[in-house]
């Protein structure tokens, strides 16, 4: 009796929140909203948790927030799982979290997972190589078995930091370029032994299409919202690049205790700026 | 009603209303600009009265000094003054960053043209930098001019040029005066030739200076900076200086326009008007940045304003990603 009274109760809540996301899809619907995970930590420690509880909590939260997402009509979520400065943190507490991460990851791969549910494709972005192996085999794994699905796509960052990926695309592009040189420069000295006139215009062609090309967030187009939790206003060296024009908002609930109504406040504030965007936008 | 407003303003902007319809024949810039009641900030009363600061509060009863005095010279600008009630010393930004946002919303709101808005927008800068240089602030960079903002209307865009030229010229001996350095970043060479000029006279002069750092960002986004490093790195390994395998994050840091302050990454990001965006300002530097947002205005920023958002930065807890 109790579980029909449940039951009924989850399915009423979840009709009424698809009509509010109706309502909200009159306007705009943001294509990519991307969080800063932020508080699991502080968390754990209010509600006298054990360590590392507020992680497990916060993944409890990230699912449902992606499950709203992709609902709402969100096509790309991405998420700051783990930052390259995470590393920093005492050496039992990164354990945890390469332990986590790795069940939750290996999860990803299972019948009933919301990867499924809502054929979303998975990528991975960052540094891999920075990861220890089983976690980074985990995750080539799961990028290979989503790569056919595309309804919706979920970022990973792992061992991130925008910089470090600025900076590898930038040795990319370099490379790539100094790769093209040398042949110009021969024909060159062929015909007018001008040499150092060539080698300059080979590194002025570097564009912003070569970065674009080798960023690791290549595979989606900007964020339109970047949402940190628990109040800090900061980006934590997350999306720099990519974050140029979008909206930031910061919440003070910490992210285990972020919820539907956080989500359908920053998605208003996204369609009040919108219009102007998007205007701005055309015009450059 | 109008022309108590108009006065207001140009008494907030410390210009006399009376010095109207001048022209500026002699001018050195070719700022062609006239606005209804005309602005003349080079008809300023007297060369006493252009050292002095006006009242940093519009209202003029609430600062710190009370009433308008004459700044004695640049030794008091070494020796930090006390900071406001709440302020800690060892807390202070050493990096500010503004985002000047909101001066056409404001001037519209009061029924002004939009170059009275830049214009007030202009002596709030002035007020921050002089709160920076007293209070221990060593960079300050502004966001001048973006990239981005060449496609607003030509009267704009043409106005803003003459206004920074006439602004440099103006206020060169101040600068000069409070040992500020100016360094201009951006893609300069866009920029209308006598401004050009103008602005590589103010680097070379303010070169020695030690006191505080102006970054004005004119021509300027995160992404140009990126990429403008990248080509310069791409140039030096194509020279040898380093090879592919060197690049890294310090370097990469150093190629970009602020490698030329001390501090290069801002400890706090100001945006003013309560947009909630970094609209391609400083990308790369913003990194561990704390942000603050103000609801007000532009030309409505004021030291409380300013107060504020240095109190909230010294309440935060950067972690870099770390253990508490």
């Amino acid at each position: 009796m109790e579980n029909k009274i449940e039951s009924y109760g989850s399915s009423l809540v979840s009709h009424m929140r698809r009509l509010l996301f109706r309502v909200l899809s009159v306007g705009p619907i943001p294509n990519h909203i991307a969080f800063i995970l932020d508080g699991n930590r502080r968390y754990a420690k209010k509600r006298n948790l054990g360590e590392g509880m507020g992680h497990r909590v916060g993944f409890l939260t990230l699912t449902s927030l992606m499950k709203y997402c992709y609902e709402l009509g969100v096509k790309y979520v991405t998420v700051y799982a783990f930052s390259i400065d995470n590393f920093k943190r005492r050496p039992e507490e990164v354990q945890d979290l390469m332990d986590l991460m790795l069940e939750k990851i290996e999860g990803l791969l299972k019948e009933e997972s919301i990867v499924n549910q809502f054929g979303v494709r998975v990528y991975f972005i960052g540094n891999l190589r920075l990861l220890n192996a089983p976690v980074r085999e985990a995750a080539e794994k799961v990028m290979k078995a989503t790569a056919n699905n595309n309804k919706s796509i979920l970022l990973i960052c792992v061992a991130y930091t925008s910089t470090d990926e600025i900076t590898h695309a930038a040795q990319e592009a370099i490379e790539e370029k100094r790769g093209e040189i040398p042949e110009s420069s021969e024909a060159s000295m062929a015909q007018n032994g001008e040499i150092s006139q060539e080698k300059h215009e080979g590194h002025r062609t570097i564009k912003l299409a070569d970065i674009e090309r080798h960023i690791y967030m290549g595979v989606a187009p900007d964020p339109d919202i970047l949402v940190r939790t628990s109040g800090e206003t900061r980006l934590s060296n997350f999306l720099l690049w990519q974050s140029s024009t979008c909206l930031l908002y910061s919440p003070k609930a910490l992210w285990p205790e972020i919820g539907l109504r956080h989500l359908v406040w920053a998605v208003l504030n996204f369609q009040r700026v919108h219009p102007y965007l998007e205007k701005r936008r055309k015009q450059v | 009603m109008a022309c108590l407003v108009n006065s207001s303003a140009f008494a907030f902007s410390g210009i006399s209303p009376l010095h109207s319809r001048s022209d500026s024949v002699s001018r050195r810039s070719n700022f062609p600009y006239r606005t209804p009641t005309t602005v003349s900030i080079k008809n300023m009363p007297s060369k006493q009265d252009a050292l002095r600061f006006p009242p940093l509060c519009q209202h003029g009863g609430t600062t710190r000094q009370g009433r308008r005095k004459t700044l004695s010279p640049i030794k008091s600008m070494q020796d930090h003054e006390a900071l406001p009630e709440g302020l800690k010393p060892e807390l202070m930004p050493k990096h500010v960053a503004i985002i000047l946002d909101g001066n056409r919303r404001w001037a519209k709101e009061k029924g002004l043209s939009m170059e009275l808005g830049h214009l007030s927008g202009g002596r709030v800068i002035k007020n921050i930098a002089f709160l920076c240089n007293k209070w221990g602030v060593k960079v300050l960079s502004i966001f001048a001019f973006s990239t981005e903002n060449w496609t607003r209307p030509k009267e704009e865009v043409d106005f803003l040029m003459g206004l920074f030229e006439e602004v440099g010229q103006t206020y060169m001996d101040e600068v000069t005066r409070y040992n500020v350095k100016i360094s201009a970043i951006g893609d300069k060479s866009k920029l209308p030739e006598p401004l050009q000029e103008l602005v590589a006279t103010a680097e070379e002069t303010t070169r020695g200076n030690t006191g505080l750092h102006l970054l004005v960002a004119l021509n300027y986004s995160g992404r140009y900076d990126i990429m403008q490093a990248t080509k310069s790195i791409a140039g030096k390994v194509k020279d040898g200086i380093f090879q592919v395998e060197d690049i890294n994050e310090i370097l990469f840091e150093k190629e970009l326009k602020t490698g030329c302050a001390k501090f290069p990454n801002p400890d706090l990001l100001i945006r003013t008007s309560g947009e909630q965006r970094i609209s391609n300002f400083y990308l790369w530097q913003l990194a561990y940045t704390e942000i603050f947002f103000s609801k007000k205005k532009f030309p409505d920023f004021n030291e409380e304003d300013f107060i504020e958002a240095l109190s909230s930065f010294q309440k935060r807890e950067r972690r870099y990603g770390g253990n508490k």
